[in-house]
């Protein structure tokens, strides 16, 4: 054997060594949040294409496509499968990525932990995904499962699919506590010399405020989640009413939780947000510390409007009337963000690469999610349009149009570091203009058709709403397909895509102070912080190194 | 660039097309909802006005602002340099969290005043009716005004609607109203949570079991509408269906005068479960049985 291709050979097996960890029991931050990253990519594909088979059926009024059973069932595993298996798990595997290396640590706080955490995930979500092959079917109460719907069985099987969706809930649930538990401790503990709080990029910021509420409303979901499985499975009477419980108290403990989850899911795409836009427009973020500050206010505030959920369900008026001002006030630490991205982008010198065009079209569609959530809060509105489409197209906007837009936003601005090589600026842009037209086709004519009455959760429908739901449709169908330039790109730049520099977009922040991608433990000495985040206009972060031929290559052309 | 002063006239005429803009928009979102068949729709018509001018004017001046730097501050491929330097504004920043404050409180205060508007009694009153089982208040409600309000009990089960005409003791499968009449509809689940809603009225109601909840309000346009269950109800939510129509005094009293011979129709729910219709994938999951529609004139 010749000295090369002896070397050769070790270099294979490194290469072998390093494919081979994603798929251990790994406790590097980083391979866990690739895992947690590939693994929920591939449960938003699931639940993409079950939303594919919904839009085929309504793409026609009558019920023709699935039948009815079928049809609750898969709605129902859509979104359980996006909320705790696509949209909330893929930001934690983000942060768990990110965080120690923008705060200049070495690994999260409880490694262990953290792997522990991860491997609930593919757990619950195959457990969930199996109830489609029980005899009595998946779930088919919606992902708010409010009794008493969900604790009918009429099956008579003690192990029916709302069992397994429950048992599935309270898994995820405790992988989520882990997490935050995790993240509180890594944030508050673990900074690098001189990373006081106003320091941290607004990313930290926000999920700290995320992983906040997490730990304080979570509990509450799970704790409903194993009040329920008891009624359905042990004839206990939490929620029946037949024998005096109360299904309203489901509904308080529900949204105590799944309310504040939506901003467990969208405060760290403000997050994202923050990043990319300031490394793209060359400027510091403005009114930093009003985002930061303002990323903790929404978190607070947040907690008390779980009622706006359930205007109609029997509430007072009092009770109406203060939640509908709590969750109006949201609007102003929100607001205060939008305001901020537009003043940094304003006068500034952009570059619209495929993340930056991912956080503008993400920003540009939350205010269309923003400002139906403001008209949602108002009660006598509400009460027209809760529980119709329009609800459907509102959280749509937010949860996809802004969330997910993120993902794809921080998937392509932090793939050089995660991978070493940059994608494919091109079919990052077929991706984002599919993604984009796709998004507003699908979810746009979901406003007016809501408007005009038809109730979200049926399977079929009067024929007068026939033309918006074609377009819906047509739409989703072109989403789906969006994801196909997505994953090429992905998969073929991982492989061959030209070797990332240290620094590709000049960005600030400490991640990109290290290697692409970093070593085992991120840093070779843990940095030292001097300068305020965001410091664009500093010469290390303002020109092209004409020394390297790859940042030529790239920019050159 | 632009001098000073031509850039603030190109900003006052920006900000007053968007004024005319928005305020179009919001007139036209009259036409964007269903019929107005209920005294109530027309508040929250105007209040849905409200939010569209207000929510136009929003969204105009964010986009517009990012639109326009996209189109004129694109940097040069290598230029990485600083876009601009300032890092915050104290003024701005107070006046950006004092205007959705402002914005907030304005919005909080109208829909506030178009929901007191609604007098959407029952809502109120639904502590009331639960203190009246031991005898009182809406007890004293009903003596002031006597006749004066139709009451119809609303019966929700799964799959189907049932209603009864305690004062004429009718029960039926349709849903007649009379129009210009204060209704008052006394709503009740045999199962799970059901929602009453007809867009054109502009309202919905949970319905909770083992709780009596009513609601009460002005029918002011004949025509036929259709009632929908608003709570997911499970399988044949979707077939959870039911006519309403609204009739003007006379038409109502003939109604009321014939209904007697009326027999109940079978529900959608019902008839579908007994001939299932072609369906390309079929799982034949069990389910609960549609209910069977009540003995006419219990």
């Amino acid at each position: 054997m010749t000295h090369s291709s002896a070397t050769n050979l070790k270099e294979s097996q490194i290469k072998q060594q390093a494919w081979k960890r994603y798929f251990t029991f790994n406790t590097d931050h980083k391979v866990i949040g690739i895992q947690y990253l590939v693994t929920t990519f591939i449960f938003f594909l699931i639940a993409g294409i079950l939303s594919m088979i919904l839009r085929g059926e309504l793409i026609t009024p009558p019920s023709d496509l699935v039948d009815r059973s079928l049809y609750n069932g898969l709605f129902t595993l859509h979104g359980t499968v996006m909320i705790f298996l696509w949209i909330i798990p893929s930001l934690v595997g983000l942060a768990n990525y990110l965080i120690p290396l923008m705060i200049g640590a070495k690994d999260m706080a409880f490694p262990k932990l953290n792997a522990i955490a991860f491997w609930l995930i593919p757990i619950g979500g195959i457990l969930l995904l199996s109830s489609f092959l029980l005899p009595s079917g998946s779930a088919q109460a919606g992902w708010w499962s409010y009794p008493p719907v969900s604790i009918q069985n009429p099956t008579g099987y003690p192990i029916n699919g709302q069992t397994i969706w429950l048992l599935s809930i309270i898994v995820l649930g405790i992988s989520s506590i882990m997490g935050g538990v995790n993240f509180l401790t890594t944030i508050l503990r673990m900074r690098a010399p001189g990373m006081h709080f106003f320091r941290m990029p607004i990313f930290v910021w926000t999920v700290l405020s995320a992983q906040l509420l997490q730990l304080f409303c979570l509990p509450a979901l799970t704790g409903a989640a194993i009040m329920l499985l008891f009624d359905l499975s042990f004839g206990t009477n939490f929620f029946n009413p037949t024998s005096g419980g109360d299904p309203v108290l489901y509904q308080h403990l529900f949204w105590f939780y799944s309310h504040p989850a939506v901003y467990v899911m969208v405060l760290p795409a403000f997050g994202v947000f923050s990043e990319v836009i300031p490394a793209f427009t060359r400027n510091p973020l403005f009114g930093y510390k009003s985002v930061a500050v303002a990323s903790f206010g929404i978190s607070l505030v947040s907690i008390f409007v779980w009622v706006h959920h359930m205007f109609a369900s029997g509430t007072p008026s009092w009770m109406r009337i203060l939640f509908m001002f709590s969750t109006m006030l949201v609007a102003i630490p929100t607001g205060v963000k939008v305001f901020a991205w537009t003043a940094t982008v304003w006068r500034s010198k952009l570059h619209l690469d495929t993340p930056m065009l991912f956080a503008l079209g993400g920003v540009v569609m939350f205010i269309i999610g923003g400002i139906t959530g403001v008209m949602l809060g108002a009660v006598a509105f509400d009460l027209h349009v809760n529980n119709t489409y329009f609800v459907v197209g509102h959280f749509h906007y937010v949860v996809y149009n802004t969330i997910t837009m993120a993902l794809f936003a921080a998937i392509y601005f932090w793939f050089p570091k995660m991978t070493g090589r940059m994608y494919h600026e091109g079919w990052g842009k077929i991706h984002f203009w599919l993604t984009f037209i796709g998004a507003n086709l699908t979810f746009f004519p979901m406003l007016p058709v809501g408007l005009q009455g038809m109730v979200r959760r049926i399977s079929s429908y009067d024929p007068q709403y026939a033309g918006w739901n074609i377009l819906a449709s047509l739409g989703a169908f072109l989403l789906g397909m969006a994801t196909l330039p997505f994953m090429a790109n992905l998969v073929v730049s991982c492989l061959i895509g030209i070797q990332a520099p240290n620094n590709p977009w000049y960005a600030t922040g400490l991640e990109w102070a290290t290697t692409s991608p970093p070593p085992t433990e991120n840093f070779e000495t843990i940095p030292t912080v001097t300068l305020a985040p965001y410091s664009y206009g500093l010469p290390q972060y303002s020109t092209v190194d004409t020394t390297d031929e790859e940042a030529i290559k790239r920019h050159g052309n | 660039m632009m001098t000073p002063i031509l850039e603030k006239i190109a900003l006052f005429i920006s900000v007053a097309l968007m004024i005319v803009i928005s305020y179009w928009l919001g007139q036209q979102s009259y036409n964007w909802m269903p019929v107005a068949a209920t005294a109530e729709a027309k508040h929250v018509d105007d209040l849905f006005s409200f939010l569209v001018a207000l929510g136009s004017f929003i969204f105009l001046g964010v986009v517009g602002m990012i639109v326009f730097s996209i189109i004129t501050c694109r940097a040069d491929e290598n230029d990485y340099t600083e876009g601009h330097p300032s890092r915050g504004n104290n003024k701005l920043e107070f006046f950006w969290t004092a205007t959705p404050t402002i914005l907030v409180l304005w919005i909080g205060w109208q829909s506030f005043n178009i929901y007191q508007q609604l007098d959407i009694e029952g809502l109120n009153k639904i502590i009331d009716l639960k203190a009246s089982e031991s005898g009182n208040k809406s007890m004293l409600i009903a003596q002031k005004i006597p006749n004066q309000i139709e009451e119809i009990e609303v019966i929700a089960k799964q799959w189907d609607w049932t209603f009864r005409y305690p004062q004429s003791n009718i029960t039926t499968s349709e849903l007649h109203l009379p129009q210009n009449k204060r209704v008052r509809l006394i709503l009740e689940s045999e199962d799970v949570i059901h929602g009453f809603y007809v867009p054109e009225f502009r309202f919905k109601q949970d319905m909770i079991p083992n709780h009596r909840l009513n609601f009460t309000f002005t029918p002011l346009k004949e025509g036929k509408y259709k009632l929908h269950d608003s709570q997911f109800s499970g399988t044949y939510f979707a077939l959870m269906e039911a006519d309403v129509y609204i009739d003007s005094p006379e038409a109502y009293g003939q109604w009321l005068q014939s209904a007697h011979n009326n027999i109940l129709k079978p529900s959608l729910a019902a008839t579908e479960h007994a001939h299932q219709p072609r369906q390309l994938i079929r799982s034949d999951w069990p389910t609960i049985e549609p209910a069977t529609p009540f003995v006419a004139q219990q």
